[in-house]
């Protein structure tokens, strides 16, 4: 190849002699470069993207783990499942002899209950296999929300209750934090050390630790309270009841993952020249103001990166809730990536925790890009 | 006098979020040294931070007799080594390429790079199952009869199902190819005149100045593996190739002891802290730059 090569170079003139060097090393810069991307590609794709493109095809089809008949081809019958949400009115029970509404001993309306119109009842087979959500009364009518799949509706909802406390609350505590551990003290290093101290320890820990901490008739956190409420505080089975359990992993996951906000934050902070705040007191302003005018503006582009990896971790809430509360009570902390493990590895149904997973892509996807339009830099 | 008080409101607050941070620590220590009854009945006060009364090692050596602590230690060093080092060299090879040498199609990897971002390894766990029990793989150990060497089609229950998944890394390519760029192209100029290849460029160039991005790739894939849980739950059946994390589950079964399992959490935790308070400096900055730029 080089004898070749160097016959031609002999053969032709100069300028498309250097030209033809200049092409050979344009060819191996460009062999180096794939050269060098290749492990990483092999493995991405037979690790990452494969997976990943096997959980969409599973998504339309009934796979199972182990299963005696052969996989088929089902369309969107996972997605309909998954998605389908109705609001049924059911009327109250009139009374034939009086005409009035039927009512229990406390005066409550008594209404027909949802499961005879959801199982096998001929007049209405578009209710068919729907199960019983959540419902509200209005009047003498019963607004009932039926779904495909009403234990996937929940998780919906807790994820964005989890992610809409999340995002501001970590994010703001995170910079506050962070504005306390920029003041010019003595040892505050010592703070930051401290503060970062649980983003190093693994959520496993953690949420154990927790368990402990929420414990209903034991726990930390209840003798605390007491101590400080002199008494007056009634003990709270914290992860065992359907209102506090998750404000509890709420709490405690932000706990765990502030401080490495924290750092963000500061790192932004400190980006910022000190001759900005000089010229700002100069010019009369106070603490508020230099922050809003100063401090913020400057911290455009790490309240993005912030803004978009608190949603992100948010969104995939799961080990502390698998470990804490496995999801109860009555699905109470249930999550979307709860739900995908849950059906796909649990139950083995492979297909319909696929769609969940594809869901939960296009899902976190779509808010991905709304808050990359929203936070776009306008200039 | 005034500055004086400020001061001191100064130092109280901070003072205070510290004791946040640190009590349930505080706590998973202090109670790995008491007996059982005593844990649970100082849990009930303050007392349950305070090291006091009947203070042993008993806990620790409860806890090593029911688990193969030592082994399951070994088996997470192992793993956690083997991954971040193979992630230092693919994914910095990989952001070197991506960076730096001209090639047709990179603006098309790196995009395909940063979408899978938003794919959380749960969602793909199941798929990625399925694949690891078909692949082959040359085995040394476990051959029928008394062969040397066998091909075995099943990576379950092994060490590398544990590592080689999860050496590629979307965010550590990132790191690398932005810390690359940020660097000037003169360096690969000078080094093409004096005859480097593109391999010497990355390696002998390239690659000794970037302290920093191997300093944070190094800390945040040692984090993410130490305390890997769902993955060895799903591919690791035998004890003896378990990492530290599922040995939690042995507290679980039967009678839970309540001092045992903080020994447990101690033992696995101490470690990371003690790295963590050593190098703590490199941890803040390294964490402050996978943001700064972003």
């Amino acid at each position: 190849m080089s004898t070749s090569g160097s016959a031609q170079a002999t053969a032709v003139s100069p300028t498309s002699a250097s030209s033809q060097k200049f092409g050979r090393m344009r060819l191996q810069e460009a062999r180096a470069g794939v050269a060098m991307i290749a492990p990483a590609a092999f493995l991405m794709l037979g690790f990452l993207i494969i997976p990943f493109l096997m959980a969409f095809g599973f998504a339309f089809t009934n796979q199972r783990l182990i299963s005696p008949n052969p996989t088929e081809f089902v369309g969107m019958r996972n997605f309909e499942r998954l998605l389908t949400v109705r609001v049924f009115p059911i009327e109250a029970e009139i009374d034939p002899a009086t005409g009035d509404v039927v009512r229990d001993e406390e005066g409550t309306i008594v209404f027909p209950r949802a499961r005879n119109f959801t199982r096998d009842n001929p007049d209405y087979p578009e209710l068919d296999g729907l199960q019983e959500s959540f419902s509200w009364v209005r009047g003498t009518t019963q607004y009932t929300v039926l779904a495909g799949d009403s234990v996937f509706l929940r998780s919906l909802f807790n994820i964005f209750y989890f992610a809409i406390v999340i995002v501001p609350v970590q994010g703001g505590l995170g910079l506050v934090l962070a504005l306390l551990v920029n003041q010019k003290l003595r040892g505050i290093n010592i703070f930051r050390t401290i503060y970062f101290i649980p983003v190093v320890i693994s959520m496993v820990i953690v949420s154990i630790l927790w368990r402990f901490i929420y414990d209903g008739n034991n726990g930390l956190l209840n003798s605390l309270l007491g101590l400080f409420t002199m008494g007056a505080f009634q003990p709270i089975d914290w992860l065992g009841n359907t209102q506090t359990a998750m404000p509890a992993i709420m709490m405690m996951s932000i706990w765990q993952a502030v401080g490495f906000h924290m750092v963000i934050w500061l790192a932004g902070l400190q980006t910022i020249p000190g001759s900005l705040y000089e010229a700002a007191q100069v010019a009369g302003a106070n603490n508020w103001q230099q922050f809003r005018y100063v401090t913020w503006p400057g911290l455009r582009n790490t309240a993005v990166f912030v803004l978009i990896t608190i949603t992100m971790a948010a969104f995939s809430l799961f080990t502390q809730v698998d470990i804490m509360t496995r999801g109860g009570p009555l699905d109470s902390t249930t999550t979307i990536i709860h739900q995908a493990v849950q059906r796909g590895y649990q139950k083995q149904d492979i297909a319909y925790g696929s769609a969940i997973s594809v869901f939960f892509f296009l899902m976190v996807l779509t808010i991905a890009l709304i808050q990359r339009y929203l936070t776009r830099d306008r200039d | 006098m005034k500055n004086r008080l400020i001061l001191l409101g100064r130092y109280g607050l901070l003072i205070i979020i510290a004791l946040i941070f640190i009590f349930p620590i505080v706590f998973m220590l202090v109670s790995s040294l008491k007996p059982d009854e005593q844990l649970l009945r100082d849990s009930g006060s303050l007392l349950a931070f305070v090291p006091y009364g009947d203070l042993s090692f008993d806990n620790y050596i409860e806890a090593f007799r029911r688990v193969p602590i030592a082994r399951f230690i070994l088996n997470s060093v192992f793993i956690t080594t083997t991954t971040t080092i193979l992630a230092l060299i693919v994914n910095s090879m990989a952001g070197f390429a991506i960076a730096v040498p001209r090639w047709k199609g990179k603006s098309i990897v790196l995009a395909v790079i940063i979408a899978t971002l938003i794919v959380p390894f749960d969602t793909i766990a199941i798929p990625l199952l399925l694949i690891v029990s078909k692949l082959p793989w040359i085995s040394f150990t476990g051959c029928e009869s008394s062969a040397f060497v066998c091909l075995t089609t099943n990576w379950l229950d092994t060490y590398h199902v544990q590592i080689i998944p999860f050496i590629v890394g979307a965010f550590t390519i990132f790191l690398f190819v932005q810390f690359f760029r940020s660097l000037p192209y003169e360096l690969v100029e000078a080094a093409l005149i004096d005859g480097a290849n593109w391999f010497q460029i990355y390696y002998r160039i390239y690659m000794p100045i970037s302290g920093p991005v191997v300093a944070t790739v190094t800390i945040l894939t040692f984090l993410a593996k130490w305390g890997d849980y769902l993955w060895p739950i799903m591919v690791v059946q035998s004890e003896e190739l378990r990492p530290v994390q599922i040995g939690v589950s042995y507290f679980f079964q039967l009678d839970v002891a309540w001092g045992e399992i903080m020994a447990y959490l101690s033992i696995i935790t101490i470690p990371v802290l003690i790295l963590y308070l050593s190098l703590q400096r490199a941890f803040i900055e390294s964490i402050a730059a996978s943001g700064v730029k972003g």
